[in-house]
């Protein structure tokens, strides 16, 4: 390269710089947040990024955890429990065959563009969620779990109508009685939205593009009531910041401002912690827990509320469709060792399908024993002496009935084998196919789990067995899996509370006794960890913890 | 010349094509899939069927690899599914890369100012023990999976010492004005010079995990090409001449030795993203990397497509453009 | 079968050392995988044989013989591991002082040198056993990878022509393609995955590096004098292909072999780290180990820096090796 043409590039090089320089100009607001007094801001170590924030669309944790500062629903959960309190709406009384619910609204309540909550706006919202597009249908998968049906298919879905009969005073109409309604109302997903920004943002805009769906502008825009109100989210750096709302109609926040860091990796978020640059994560990693004690920080255990089994499939190997076969399988395994030497601390040894907390549970049930002599002569009577099983387990996932898989997996199959049985493993990552193949019931056994969504019985049976053409367990082998599905509709449509606990409580005995579908393993407490400082956090054992009562140390 | 760089263009393209087909066939053969990270525990074959129906996955490949070039074309490369939902994946990309370039080209250099000058002192000591103590060391550096290194300075540096960031870009409430994206550069355009401080203090560790492999390359090509450099006539000749080292070392060993070392560097920055991967994910470094391996686990197909064949396509082009630039530098080669 | 001592190919490599380094047309890694082409098969120089000379150099090479002390050591622990293993590597003896909170990975004490692992399994005895299943994964991969490899690049070389044209094509894509990434993909394709799915996918990473190198070496072989009086004297194409330039074209690759050995024990580990590895895990291997560890990375550390310094060590020994016998090899440093 000659030295002119030298010259020339370096002239070039720095009359760009110099441009770029010129129409860079700092945008930086001197105002540290927007809401009013500055009370610290509480920095939150999330494990992935929120899908977007539109939580009617939402499906996992970490976008709820986000959403959930910003929304609120008609009814809430009163902090720490499972246990349904009013929210946005006061009270509410069914009619006689509790298919029609009349919501008491309150009436102080503005959402944070101004608009005023009433009757209106709560209608609005359930049309909304109700009429949805192809894509919309799918998305919004909760509503789909917990109604059945969007609006192009009225006739089958829970959801029957909404009516304004006063100012803050809606009726709800649903098509029959379940145990379910109203507490599903508490899911983040049906919570309430601005109509006018839900308008005006075009909510329900979404299309299927591609593999993926692309949301409107309202996703990422989200207009609440909640205590917090979205600030901005800073994809290159991985932030989200929530700034109070200083016209809550409640207790205002305690701090001005939420920041979740998006900090994937599980050690990181640990170290952040140490290093004071977050203020608190979720499941940190049992073996962590006592070393955060002691730096200070305080690991908050919440109440279990999931099960973690052993799934069964009598379709796969029809070994399984005798009692005493599954029940030689569960006196194999030594679940006291389990809980005690590979999970968390207050894990405690599951003795039906569903954890304590739960109306509906049966407190006579006792744990099968841990007996393998009895396996033995079991297996010997059932002619299944050394059968062979496909037992499987997912890789790359850790959820909060099991925070690592492979562990439980490891200390179940060495039982297993105690007692003769081959066992040949099978695996597969979560997203990878693993939960395909259970579904499609490829493998003989496998482990699987499930954590509550809200205080229902059938949201923990009735996902297992409530379903007889597809579920996990391949009932519909069995000659007790109709009667056992039935049982569950009819249990669960009851109006009487006492009423319906008492009948899914000799659900959940037929079901240990008789049927033993899988094999009910434990119940795991997930943790929540804060650092020093942090006061207010309030465990939730649905994991949904409100964070408008955290102060971060003093400031 | 001309002809040569356009005939390269065409097969990059032509590469690059057969990429999109394998990569896109690829993918979809894998077990599981998108569906199954959207919905989780929730998963039933109905449900499953729905969605996939939805998303057009249950139509035949050769269709939806047409679907996918057509709006390819466009410039449309899909929308994420799980990566960062409902954004462009094509987008996702170019606001990854600015994280990738910022962190490659600081790798680069500090591999550049330890590789050369390391290589050619062991060159000049050929078969001393201070050459076999540097060629272990390079060695070294091989030997040590990515990932580890990146863990042990991290343990080290951020946690042990608290000298340094754990992780991440950018502090939080730095409040920094984006410009390109490169936190670095933003900081310095917009005279936001703590926001430019502490994003190069994020940068450093991961940099470091980074260069070792291209440090431990460029030193071995620096020090293999002196060694020939060294051994050629027109060297022994000015040596001969009594020139001074000085003059033989400026004039004739550094200058011809650099061609190789120059196209090392080069390529090395094609195959950074190998490391990018594992050290971006160590340091939860929000770059390319991180986004494919976050796009693996949650199976995002338009963002892993987008990712893979703009890697292949990265790495040819920077092969074109070495070769070009090495065209204009040595005659010889144009004529072949 | 066209013929085999045809040069037709505009990128023919000179087997000379004398001229500039080739650049265009792909990369340094080709570039460096072509060198070593050329290295090896330079045997018709009067004196002493190639390998004798290389050999008296080696032995005066410290860094050679700290690399196969370090491989031997190695080999050997693998061969006798489970004779030596104070424990089985599957029974728990410390399960039973496992707490996952106060005690999730028994410390050292008396039988037991490094403590337990978080299951209570014996640590020592898991590591010296780990040696083995780390070398079956490396040989494995990399004889996998050189069969591919040597058959791809035989083929390319041997037949030339469009089939040259279309196998460098492959290779080329492959090339370029991280690696990482692609043994990635690779192994998460598998359904029911295990330390195979591993092996293959680091096997096939290595595949276009042999085939390319092979297909050099084989070229040089081409235009050598002993295959041009082979031709000339009318043996047939097929027998000057397998007996006179296979055998000659496999020392580079063996070279090449010894320094993938490497390559692969680091791959393999990075794969368990990406959580690819073997997801039975009873059968102990380093990077699995080291995978597996991640989890303790604070509490108990120790778990990942034993498998890890194992591995550094072993991949030093290989890389230290092969090095020099590249160097050995080649004609630029014997003057």
């Amino acid at each position: 390269m000659s030295p002119k043409r030298t010259v020339a590039t370096w002239t070039m090089a720095v009359l760009t710089a110099a441009t770029l320089a010129s129409c860079a100009d700092s945008e930086r607001n001197d105002d540290n947040g927007g809401g009013g007094g500055d009370d610290g801001t509480f920095v939150f170590g999330a494990a992935g990024a929120p899908e977007m924030f539109d939580p009617f669309y939402a499906t996992d944790g970490e976008t709820f955890r986000v959403t959930r500062q910003m929304f609120e629903g008609l009814v809430g959960i009163k902090p720490g429990t499972a246990e349904v309190v009013p929210e946005l709406a006061t009270e509410w009384t069914p009619n006689d065959d509790g298919t029609e619910w009349t919501f008491k609204l309150r009436d102080d309540v503005t959402f944070h563009d101004g608009e005023p909550f009433n009757a209106e706006a709560v209608c609005y919202n359930f049309e909304r969620m109700f009429d949805q597009n192809e894509a919309g249908q799918t998305a919004g998968e909760y509503w789909g779990y917990v109604m059945g049906a969007f609006s192009n298919d009225a006739a089958n879905s829970l959801y029957q109508g909404c009516e304004a009969t006063g100012d803050y005073e809606a009726k709800i109409s649903i098509s029959g009685p379940t145990s379910g309604f109203p507490t599903m109302l508490s899911l983040e997903a049906l919570s309430m939205q601005s109509p006018k920004a839900l308008e005006e943002g075009d909510a329900n805009g979404i299309a299927a593009e591609g593999e993926g769906f692309s949301f409107p502008d309202y996703a990422n825009n989200p207009v609440g009531t909640g205590p917090f109100t979205f600030g901005e989210y800073d994809e290159a750096n991985g932030e989200i910041s929530l700034e109070r709302n200083d016209d809550y109609w409640g207790e205002k926040a305690k701090s001005s401002e939420i920041v979740f860091r998006v900090i994937p990796d599980e050690s990181t978020r640990r170290q952040e912690l140490e290093a004071g640059s977050i203020n608190g994560y979720d499941l940190p990693n049992p073996v962590d827990w006592a070393g955060l004690e002691d730096d200070g920080n305080s690991v908050e255990v919440r109440d279990p509320f999931n099960i973690l089994y052993l799934g069964l499939n009598p379709e796969a190997n029809p070994q399984l469709k005798d009692l005493k076969v599954r029940q030689a399988l569960y006196h194999a395994l030594n679940r006291e060792q389990l809980v005690q030497t590979q999970l968390p601390e207050g894990a405690a040894v599951a003795t039906q399908f569903m954890p304590d907390t739960v109306s509906g549970y049966n407190t006579n049930l006792q744990p099968y024993s841990y007996d393998p002599d009895e396996a033995k002569k079991l297996l010997a009577e059932a002619g299944a002496e050394g059968m062979t099983l496909n037992f499987a387990y997912p890789t790359e996932v850790s959820r909060p009935y099991m925070p690592d898989p492979e562990k439980i997996y490891e200390a179940l199959r060495t039982d297993l084998e105690a007692v003769g049985i081959k066992v040949n493993v099978k695996t597969a990552s979560w997203n990878g196919g693993y939960l395909d193949n259970v579904t499609a019931g490829k493998y003989d056994a496998y482990i699987l789990g499930w954590t509550g969504d809200y205080d229902s019985p059938f949201n923990f049976i009735g996902t297992f067995f409530g379903n007889l053409k597809e579920n996990d367990f391949g009932t519909e082998v069995m000659p007790w899996g109709k009667q056992l599905a039935d049982d569950l509709k009819t249990a669960d449509a009851i109006v009487d509370d006492a009423e319906r606990g008492a009948a899914f409580e000799k659900i959940n005995q037929q079901i240990m006794e008789e049927y033993l579908p899988g094999l009910p393993i434990s119940h795991s407490p997930p943790a929540l960890v804060v650092g020093p400082g942090v006061e207010g956090v309030i465990p939730s054992p649905l994991t949904a913890e409100e964070f408008d009562t955290v102060s971060v140390g003093g400031e | 010349m001309i002809r040569f760089v356009v005939r390269r263009l065409l097969q990059m393209l032509l590469v690059v094509l057969v990429l999109s087909m394998l990569v896109f066939a690829w993918l979809r053969s894998l077990p599981g899939g998108p569906v199954s990270a959207m919905l989780g525990e929730r998963q039933t074959p109905e449900r499953r069927a729905a969605l996939e129906a939805a998303l057009g996955l249950d139509q035949p490949l050769p269709v939806q690899y047409g679907k996918f070039l057509q709006r390819a074309v466009q410039g449309d490369f899909g929308v994420s599914t799980k990566v960062l939902p409902g954004e462009d994946a094509l987008d996702i990309f170019l606001q990854r890369l600015p994280a990738t370039i910022e962190l490659s080209f600081l790798a680069m250099v500090l591999a550049v100012a330890l590789g050369i000058p390391l290589g050619y002192f062991a060159a000049r000591r050929r078969g001393s023990p201070a050459d076999a103590g540097a060629v272990i060391f390079s060695l070294v550096g091989v030997a040590v999976p990515v990932f580890f290194t990146a863990f042990l300075l991290k343990y080290f540096f951020a946690v042990e010492w608290n000298l340094l960031p754990v992780s991440g870009r950018q502090s939080t409430g730095m409040d920094a004005t984006r410009v390109t994206g490169m936190f670095v550069l933003d900081g310095i355009l917009t005279r936001e010079w703590d926001a430019s401080w502490d994003a190069l203090k994020h940068l450093i560790l991961p940099a470091l995990a980074l260069s070792t492999i291209p440090f431990a390359v460029i030193f071995r090509i620096t020090r293999a090409s002196v060694l020939d450099v060294l051994d050629e006539d027109y060297v022994r000749t000015a040596e001969a001449k009594g020139l001074t080292a000085k003059v033989i070392r400026g004039r004739h060993v550094l200058r011809n030795a650099m061609l190789p070392v120059v196209t090392t560097i080069g390529l090395q920055v094609g195959g950074l993203l190998s490391g990018a991967v594992l050290t971006e994910t160590v340091f939860s470094y929000r770059g390319v990397g991180e986004a494919l391996a976050t796009a693996f686990r949650e199976k995002d197909y338009p963002v892993l497509q987008v990712l893979i064949m703009a890697a292949a396509a990265i790495y040819v082009l920077v092969n074109l453009m070495v070769d070009i630039a090495y065209a204009i530098i040595d005659p010889r080669i144009r004529t072949r | 079968m066209s013929d085999p001592t045809t040069d037709r190919h505009d990128d023919q490599h000179e087997s000379s050392s004398q001229t500039p380094r080739r650049t265009t047309y792909g990369g340094l890694r080709k570039q460096r995988i072509d060198d070593l082409a050329t290295a090896g098969t330079v045997d018709d120089q009067p004196g002493v044989s190639l390998i004798r000379s290389a050999w008296q150099r080696l032995r005066r090479n410290p860094i050679f013989l700290i690399g196969l002390a370090i491989t031997v050591a190695f080999v050997v622990l693998a061969v006798i591991a489970p004779w030596i293993a104070p424990w089985d590597v599957t029974a728990r003896p410390l399960l039973d002082k496992v707490r996952p909170q106060s005690n999730p990975v028994p410390g050292p004490e008396a039988g037991h040198l490094l403590g337990g692992d978080d299951r209570g399994r014996d640590l020592f005895s898991r590591l010296i056993v780990g040696s083995r299943q780390t070398l079956i994964v490396g040989v494995f991969a990399t004889l996998f990878g050189l069969i591919g490899g040597v058959t791809l690049g035989t083929l390319a070389g041997a037949v030339g022509g469009w089939v040259d044209s279309l196998v460098m094509r492959i290779v080329d894509v492959m090339l370029s393609l991280p690696s990482l990434l692609l043994a990635f993909t690779i192994a998460s394709l598998a359904r029911n995955p295990s330390q195979w799915t591993v092996v293959v996918a680091i096997a096939i990473i290595q595949v276009p590096i042999f085939a390319r190198l092979l297909r050099g070496s084989m070229l040089a072989q081409r235009s050598s004098d002993h295959v041009l009086a082979a031709r000339s004297l009318g043996v047939r194409p097929r027998a000057i292909v397998f007996r006179h330039m296979l055998p000659n074209a496999m020392g580079p690759v063996i070279v090449q072999a010894t320094l993938s050995l490497a390559v692969a024990i680091i791959e393999a580990a990075a794969l368990s780290f990406l959580g690819l590895g073997n997801p039975d895990q009873r059968q102990p291997e380093w990077g699995q180990m080291l995978g597996l560890a991640q989890p303790y990375i604070t509490e108990a550390p120790h778990l990942a820096f034993y498998p890890a310094g194992c591995i550094i060590v072993v991949a030093l020994g290989f890389t230290l090796m092969g090095e020099s016998l590249r160097e050995a090899l080649d004609p630029k440093t014997r003057r």
